[in-house]
């Protein structure tokens, strides 16, 4: 095993308190059961957190909010699976913000340690930060963690259910509840007779056991099968109901327009023009920008339009050749952490080896879901209701409660279907500029919605960031890597705006895919540089494995051809002793991808592996020279999500995972200029289309006994795997994305 | 400017300016909500809806410039009734987000009315217009085909 453990309790203690907000360590004893948030009607039951009997029969709860990834569907397995319901009978409801939907995962999740090496030590920190994340209401829906923070917590939601049930069924019917059995929604009698939940659920209520026994693996009837999604007939038919899609009674329409040179102010504007179109019902002046209220989205964006404003300066440097500037500068600052240092990095040269260097470059990204930014409101005077799709219902709460002087408590929040989220809705910044608008409406719902432009020009983007990797190799094998990663920091950038806390410590997120890697080489540091910009940044989809999975990557190749060594056997070599389960994943998809078959003049194949969010995914891509430009062929993933409760869910999130990555290597790209993003809409900002989507195949592993990530880690592979096939045509290493710059590709 | 729309088979009468898109009349006004706002300019293909049969982008047809019959996502068939492009959606778990997913049905279904039994590249041609940020382009071809082949054997 490599030396990670060189991190010491003290750096731990400050990358704690970055993660967590500095909250005091003392709140892990806090073991009580969190409130039930959860309000019913009459004629209506709450069992647990996570349960809602009525007449119709069970809704489940589930702490987390679909934004694609099918986390609602397999949220609700779990419960079921326990409850003995009926797939087609389950209802899924989102929770309110509360503090008994905390995600116990995620902040462990930001520890800075390799989890594919973790030692009981950092097992129990991890553990302590679940407090944290209790203490915090971090009700969060990111970082591929809801299937570890869930998988007991909903089981045990729905077998504690279950035995409240039977118990209750066993006062009415004088039997022991060992007796009963419970199948689809009813409790069975040694005799036959049976009692619906739906008859049995208010009395229920009084015979809540704290914990119960979970069922074995080899009796799962749901976990573990590809069950249809509850969402699917909904989605397939245009009745699925998005935040977007809110119409309360008597809705009006808004449209902003903010400083396009973002936290910039604004100096002046005038409306003169549109106050007297069509439409037009108010014109809000929100400081750093405007709004239009009107009877339509459309006429209130139009009127927007026409509203000339003065923008004030950004406070980051005007253009992207500037900013990019000031990330190369940070490598000659001191590095805000190294995060592997195993052996010496700084070893002499051995006699007879050689040594390589890269510098490699990615842009800025936006997150670009389909659905743009939006949320409706409805202020009364001392209340607040929000209907918007969001990752983060605690934060969207007390900040639209701080910013209308409600108490949080004065403040619902309702989280509807997300047309994507990608890491952008765990923000809440355009939440509450819709807020501060129904203020101004008092009464009246309002539903603000972003154009495209405004969507793509006022992200917290994927920061850019540039690598500068050393290395060594000799007989064929590796001996030294030496990595250097800069650029802005957004873990640090929001925890201040999410926690008002300053940053400090070491930045996992910013060196996640690189340092964290099972890799076995001698002499291996990886270091992170941070630039001091206040470009908004936030979480991408993959975080820091979206850029640090191609440089570690990228570089690694570079490295086996150095050696004289095939790809995926140098790779091979390097894992075999630090992590069996990345071995196998690695070997699978040489064996998926027919790696070692034949392979025409025209062909070049490329592999690359990143662990991230716990899972371990590898991937090869296939790129043919078509005479009339490169086109990407075909795409193999293999992945190990430890316990993979829908393989068929956990199969699109692998390949979605790889579209997105896909998307931003190929032309993914934010620049700016003026101050401003030159991005405004899908012509000039794409994601991959059908005609370029490569045939996939994906292989799921499961060899654990708890499940991992499968949201972002299919991610990270795909932009080097590309970059390393496009190497193996062409001969060219791609260094800097998006490819489209350099290579000569069919999209 | 008042109108009639035929949508779905049935008349709505609507008062706007005559240049609001489709898109937003049929979003704000009626509350046919099946049909998204993606871009705004007709790069994404989230809006589309059909007008007499022809699949067009309702956030570039104005109001005014608005003859024939329109058909949106809940006009293809229902959850209870569902057309064969969307019991294929299902059966092929098709959906991430979603968002995406009425403008790629109603143009697939353009499509199979065009081209009953399409290729391959028959499909990336037709579908080219119409993005996923989820990548559920896999699934998207196999539910075409496997649409395509149920339309056969019931026609």
């Amino acid at each position: 095993m490599s030396k990670l453990g060189k991190i010491t309790r003290r750096t731990f203690m400050v990358a704690g308190a970055v993660v967590a907000g500095g909250v005091a360590f003392g709140v892990y004893t806090d073991r009580r059961t969190s409130a039930n948030p959860l309000t019913v009607d009459a004629g209506e039951s709450t069992l647990n957190s996570w349960l809602i009997i009525d007449a119709q029969g069970v809704q489940i709860v589930t702490p987390r909010a679909e934004m694609g990834q099918g986390t609602q569907s397999t949220l609700a397995a779990l419960v079921a699976e326990e409850l003995d319901v009926a797939w087609e009978d389950i209802r899924v409801l989102h929770g309110p913000p509360a503090e008994a939907y905390y995600n116990g995962a995620i902040l462990a999740a930001g520890l800075p340690f390799a989890d594919y090496a973790k030692t009981g030590f950092q097992e129990a920190i991890g553990e302590n930060l679940e407090f944290i994340a209790k203490l915090l209401k971090f009700q969060v829906t990111g970082g591929s963690s809801a299937m570890a923070d869930g998988f007991v917590k909903m089981r045990m939601a729905g077998a504690t259910a279950r035995e409240a049930l039977k118990a209750a069924a066993a006062e009415q019917l004088d039997v022991s509840p060992r007796a009963l059995k419970t199948e689809n929604g009813e409790v069975i009698a040694p005799d036959g007779r049976k009692l619906s939940y739906i008859a049995l659920a208010a009395q229920a209520v009084e015979h809540m056991p704290k914990t119960a026994t979970l069922r074995p693996a080899s009796e799962w009837k749901y976990i573990g099968k590809s069950m249809p999604r509850l969402d699917m007939v909904d989605k397939s038919t245009g009745t699925a109901q998005f935040g977007i899609d809110a119409r309360p009674e008597g809705l009006r329409f808004a449209a902003v327009k903010m400083n396009p040179r973002l936290g910039g102010e604004m100096r002046s504007f005038d409306d003169s023009a549109a106050k007297t179109m069509p439409g037009v019902e108010k014109i809000i002046d929100l400081g750093t920008g405007v709004a239009v209220v009107a009877t339509n989205t459309w006429l209130a964006q139009q009127a927007v339009d026409a509203i000339e404003v003065d923008w004030g300066d950004a406070p980051y440097p005007v253009d992207s050749t500037a900013i990019f500037d000031v990330i190369k500068a940070s490598f000659d600052d001191d590095p805000n952490a190294v995060l592997r240092e195993d052996g010496d990095a700084e070893a002499p040269l051995p006699q007879g080896a050689t040594a390589i260097e890269a510098e490699y470059t990615v842009p800025y990204l936006a997150h670009a879901a389909m659905e743009p930014l939006n949320a409706t409101a409805l202020y009364t005077g001392d209340a607040l209701h929000m209907t918007v799709g969001n990752q983060a219902p605690v934060m969207v709460q007390k900040n639209c409660a701080k910013a209308l002087d409600l108490d949080v408590e004065a403040v619902t929040v309702e989280t509807p279907y997300m047309g994507g989220g990608f890491g952008r809705r765990g923000e809440y910044d355009w939440t509450v500029l819709a807020a501060r608008i129904a203020k101004e409406m008092q009464g009246t719902p309002v539903k603000m919605t972003y154009s495209r432009e405004e969507d793509m020009r006022h992200d917290f983007y994927r920061p850019g960031a540039m690598a500068r990797f050393k290395g060594t190799v000799k007989d064929g094998k590796a001996v030294t890597m030496d990595g250097k990663i800069a650029g802005q920091s957004c873990a640090q950038q929001a925890m201040g705006r999410w926690l008002g806390l300053p940053a400090s410590g070491p930045d996992k997120a910013h060196l996640e895919g690189a340092f964290d890697q099972p890799y076995t080489i001698p002499n291996y540091r990886i270091a992170g540089h941070l630039a001091d910009l206040d470009v908004p940044v936030g979480f991408w989809r993959s975080v820091g494995s979206s850029f640090n999975g191609f440089f570690h990557e990228s570089f690694i190749d570079e490295m086996a051809h150095a050696a004289g060594a095939d790809p995926l056997a140098f790779r091979l070599e390097l894992m075999r002793d630090e992590d069996p389960r990345s071995y196998n994943v690695l070997e699978a998809v040489g064996k998926l991808s027919n790696w070692n078959g034949p392979k025409p003049d025209n062909i070049g194949r490329g592999v690359a592996f990143t662990y991230s969010f716990g899972t371990p995914v590898a991937e090869v891509i296939e790129v043919e020279d078509t005479g009339d430009g490169i086109r990407i062929k075909r795409a193999f993933i293999a992945c190990d999500v430890g316990v993979a409760l829908d393989p068929k869910n956990v199969e699109a999130q692998m390949f979605g995972g790889l579209v997105y990555g896909l998307s931003a290597a190929t032309t993914g790209e934010i620049t700016f200029a003026d101050g401003k993003v030159e991005q405004g809409n899908f012509y000039d900002y794409d994601g991959l289309r059908m005609g370029a989507m490569p045939e996939v195949a994906v292989t799921v592993l499961a060899s654990g006994t708890a499940p991992s990530g499968a949201g972002e880690p299919g991610t990270p592979p795909a932009a080097p795997a590309l970059a390393n096939a496009l190497f193996d045509l062409t001969g060219k290493r791609a260094r800097r994305l998006p490819l489209i710059e350099d290579f000569d590709l069919i999209l | 400017m008042a109108k009639d729309l035929m949508i779905n088979g049935a008349t709505h009468r609507v008062d706007l300016p005559g240049e609001v898109p489709l898109l937003w009349v049929l979003r704000d006004e009626i509350g046919l909500t099946g049909t998204k706002f993606g871009c705004g300019v007709s790069a994404c293909g989230a809006c589309t809806v059909h007008i007499d049969g022809e699949a067009v982008r309702s956030c570039q047809v104005a109001l005014e410039d608005v003859t024939g019959d329109i058909t949106t996502i809940e006009g293809l068939g229902t959850p209870d009734a569902m057309h064969a492009l969307q019991t294929a959606w299902v059966d092929h778990q098709v959906a991430q987000c979603g968002y995406c997913q009425s403008g790629q049905i109603m143009q697939a279904a353009a499509l199979l009315a065009q081209t009953p039994d399409p290729t391959d590249a028959d499909i990336d041609e037709a579908m080219q217009g119409n993005l996923c940020r989820c990548g559920t382009y896999p699934r998207i071809r196999a539910a075409i085909h496997t649409a395509a082949s149920t339309m056969k054997n019931a026609g």
